[in-house]
């Protein structure tokens, strides 16, 4: 069908179907009806005779090419067989049969062929649909007749049909005509056409297409390159973990949030203060390598000098003065006392003070490291004098300090870098006289950290650390008679020895020796406040240090201002010392070494250091050097590097000097075979008994000797 | 005066010490005790050098960091210090 532009033709083939189909269903299904009206002009279909005359005579047509066939060729049979098959039909169907599970081929073939299907809308005239049909039509022609008589009596005009049938309707509602097929025939009504339709379709405007687009300003390109590398990555993954970290924190704990805020604050605050301090820990220690730079014979002799000399001296040794320590506030302050860290091998503290009654002044703490020579780590500055410290076992930036007006102090070197962190008051029961000595004890059963203070006003104190403030009680009092002496005016007074140094048995953990000003030695517990264990004179003049043997446990050492130093032995019951060495000078200090039960150092206020193993010589000292510039110099203290062989050394003017011990000064067991696979804490035990088995052996050589002089 | 300016000072003070320089990871100097022309060189070339090493150390195993370089020349020793943001050399002469 043309679809535009061409309205009429549609409305023609319109026309002609519907005028047509109407036409044709009349004809086949009213059989009473006349064949021909003037407007059927289709019927020619039909071919009955009366179109003959229009039609042509019949003629045969022959095709031009067609073939000339001779009789005989005409005459001749073919043969040929029809079945029933259709040619077509496939021959190899196949269906899946469920029952086999297989695909089989299906032998029957459907052979119908249907070339032309029409179907028709004839009915045989006896059956009942068409009997039915007629019944319906009779009526209809009825009523037609009916209404052609009444147009017959008027006259018939164009558009009078209607008016026509309406008349013809009334009679029949009137009951005029007394047609009882008629009656029936109007409520059974004509069949409406139903293929009497019009189609129609009418197309709308196509709305036109239009295209719009825009174009955006490119954005701005930069070209970037960089060169990335293993570590970069790396650095860049980390971050994101430890980011990933935080983030898992702040999930857990919420109320952080405002510490961390604070914390950001902080660091801003730190970025923009002076930049300069953020190179504090690279300052410090290009400090120690310029040092190390200037002083490098001196490291090197630290490491590695050994004397050769000692080889072909007979038993006897030296001391190789290494650095020297200075500091311009510690001039003419005396060195008082000496200690070294426990944890950090390089490290030692150094107190400042004045042993003179009549010139006392300000106190000085230095810290002091191998590593820089030229300056202390920390420097604190004290109001008085200080007479003694110690450092800590297990915390080793914490040092108990005795002052010489009677206080005791804790300074922290990591958390207070100005002051002490604890100091005892006269409210809280500080001493009356110097504190000559202090020294740090286990943690009480509370864990709070306490020291013990040994002072001339004869008290020896505990102290411990409690929150802020130093808890004190007195452990003992240093009584010299058992009789308190009376006054004058009849009061009583326990006259009481002034305590100068004490030290605490390496093993048992309550007992303690106290030396004191009078030459007193007291053998203490902690269990008992009130009685001693022990007391007898053990020297004429004033005691200035006691000293455990670092392996045996029952020798312990004196030294003496009356210029002996004397080693006792606890076993002993008739209060004898063991050995005694007069050295000529005020015996300022001596100290056992840490690597040997028979070698000890004391200095002395002639300026000299005497180092003596009395495994090798009995009476002389192996090594008895001059370590001071001048002669005039005393020598206070002295102390032993728990790991390296050196020494430290301070004298009156408060300079320290390094001294290192030669190869005689510090011989060791040999490793025995065997020994190397040995554990540590084994190899320790083994090394302990040899030591002490060491020292018995002198010990017992000096009884026998004892034994053999009275007879 | 802070504890590092007294540090500084001390090593300045320190015998053989011809200098000391602390400057940004750019190799802008910040502090020096050498005079502009020397100060600006050894920035430029040290910052280089530091940086060369640091890749060379953490390039061998990324969990590694240079702390410290030492130079030791016929004439000086050069002490490198990279911190976080910041380095700090110092040029020593040990022989003096």
């Amino acid at each position: 069908m043309p679809a535009k532009g061409n309205p009429k033709g549609r409305a023609t083939s319109d026309a002609a179907s519907s005028t047509g189909r109407p036409a044709r269903s009349k004809r086949f299904s009213v059989a009473g009806r006349p064949l021909f009206t003037k407007d059927d002009d289709n019927a020619t279909e039909m071919g009955d005779g009366h179109d003959d005359d229009w039609t042509q005579p019949k003629s045969l047509v022959k095709p031009d090419d067609q073939l000339q066939l001779t009789e005989a060729e005409l005459k001749e049979e073919f043969t040929r067989i029809l079945t029933a098959n259709n040619p077509h039909a496939p021959q190899n169907i196949v269906r899946y049969n469920f029952k086999d599970c297989q695909f089989k081929q299906i032998s029957s073939v459907d052979q119908l062929a249907i070339h032309f299907a029409l179907d028709g809308n004839m009915i045989h005239k006896e059956s009942d649909e068409a009997r039915r049909q007629m019944a319906r039509g009779a009526q209809a022609d009825a009523n037609e007749q009916a209404s052609e008589k009444a147009e017959g009596e008027k006259p018939a005009d164009e558009d009078g049909e209607k008016e026509g049938e309406k008349e013809a309707d009334v009679p029949e509602d009137g009951g005029v005509t007394p047609a009882p097929g008629a009656s029936a025939g109007g409520s059974d009504k004509k069949l409406t056409n139903q293929f009497n339709y019009s189609e129609r379709a009418s197309q709308t405007y196509n709305n036109p297409h239009r295209e719009r687009g825009c174009a955006t300003e490119p954005p701005p390109r930069a070209t970037f390159a960089g060169s990335i590398t293993q570590w970069e990555i790396y650095d860049a993954y980390q971050e994101d973990f430890e980011k990933q970290e935080k983030n898992k924190d702040k999930k857990v704990v919420a109320g952080r949030k405002d510490e961390e805020s604070k914390r950001k604050k902080l660091t801003v605050v730190d970025n923009q203060s002076d930049d300069i301090t953020r190179v504090a820990t690279a300052a410090k220690i290009v400090e120690r390598m310029v040092n190390q730079n200037t002083f490098e014979d001196v490291a090197l002799d630290f490491k590695y000098y050994e004397d050769q000399s000692d080889e072909y001296r007979d038993q006897e040794g030296t001391l190789l003065p290494l650095w020297k320590f200075s500091h311009e506030k510690a001039k003419k302050l005396a060195v008082t006392s000496l200690c070294w860290s426990p944890k950090f091998m390089d490290f030692f503290v150094v107190g400042h003070g004045s042993y003179d009654f009549l010139k006392q002044n300000q106190g000085l703490i230095q810290f002091c490291s191998l590593k820089n020579p030229s300056y202390p780590e920390y420097i604190f500055q004290t109001d008085s004098g200080v007479m003694s410290l110690d450092f800590h076992a297990e915390q080793p930036y914490l040092v108990c300090v005795g002052f010489y007006d009677g206080s005791v102090g804790v300074f922290n070197v990591v958390e207070n870098k100005t002051g002490p962190i604890f100091m005892s008051t006269a409210k809280t029961g500080k001493h009356t006289d110097p504190v000559w000595q202090v020294r740090w004890q286990k943690e009480d059963l509370d864990y709070n950290l306490n020291f013990y203070s040994v002072s001339t006003d004869g008290r020896v104190s505990s102290w411990t650390l409690i929150k802020n403030e130093l808890h004190h009680y007195d452990v003992i009092r240093l009584q010299l008679d058992d009789v308190p002496a009376e006054g004058p005016d009849g009061t009583v007074i326990d006259t009481l020895g002034g305590g100068t140094a004490f030290d605490f048995h390496k093993e048992k953990d309550y007992l303690f020796l106290v030396g004191t000003e009078e030459g007193m030695i007291y053998v203490c517990s902690k269990a008992y406040s009130s009685t001693f264990l022990d007391k007898f004179a053990a020297h004429h003049m004033a005691v200035y240090r006691v000293a455990w043997n670092t392996f045996h446990p029952q020798i312990y050492m004196t030294c003496s201002a009356d210029w002996t130093v004397k080693i006792w032995d606890r076993t002993n019951s008739k209060k004898e010392p063991v050995f005694t060495f007069d050295l000529n000078s005020a015996v300022g200090d001596v100290a056992w070494a840490p690597y040997s039960s028979t070698v000890f150092a004391a200095v002395t206020a002639d300026g000299k250091c005497h180092v003596f193993d009395l495994n090798v010589n009995k009476y002389e000292p192996i090594c008895d050097q001059l370590v001071t510039p001048k002669k005039k110099t005393k020598l206070t203290h002295i102390a032993f590097n728990p790991k390296y062989p050196v020494i430290v050394v301070g004298d009156d003017r408060g300079y320290v000097t390094s001294l290192k011990l030669s190869p005689n000064l510090r011989k060791m067991p040999k490793e025995k075979k065997g020994q190397e696979q040995m554990k540590p804490a084994e190899k320790e035990a083994q090394r302990r008994e040899f030591e002490i088995a060491k020292m018995d052996k002198l010990l017992a050589m000096v009884r026998q000797q004892d034994k053999n002089q009275p007879t | 005066m802070t504890e590092v300016e007294e540090t500084m000072k001390r090593i300045q003070g320190h015998k053989g010490v011809i200098g000391i320089i602390v400057a940004n990871t750019e190799g802008i100097p910040i502090r020096t005790t050498l005079d502009n022309a020397t100060t600006v060189q050894y920035c430029g070339l040290l910052n280089r050098v530091a940086d060369n090493a640091r890749i060379c150390i953490r390039d061998i195993d990324p969990t590694n960091e240079l702390t410290f370089i030492r130079i030791r020349s016929r004439h000086h020793e050069i002490m490198i210090a990279p911190e976080k943001d910041y380095m700090l050399a110092v040029i020593q002469d040990p022989v003096a």
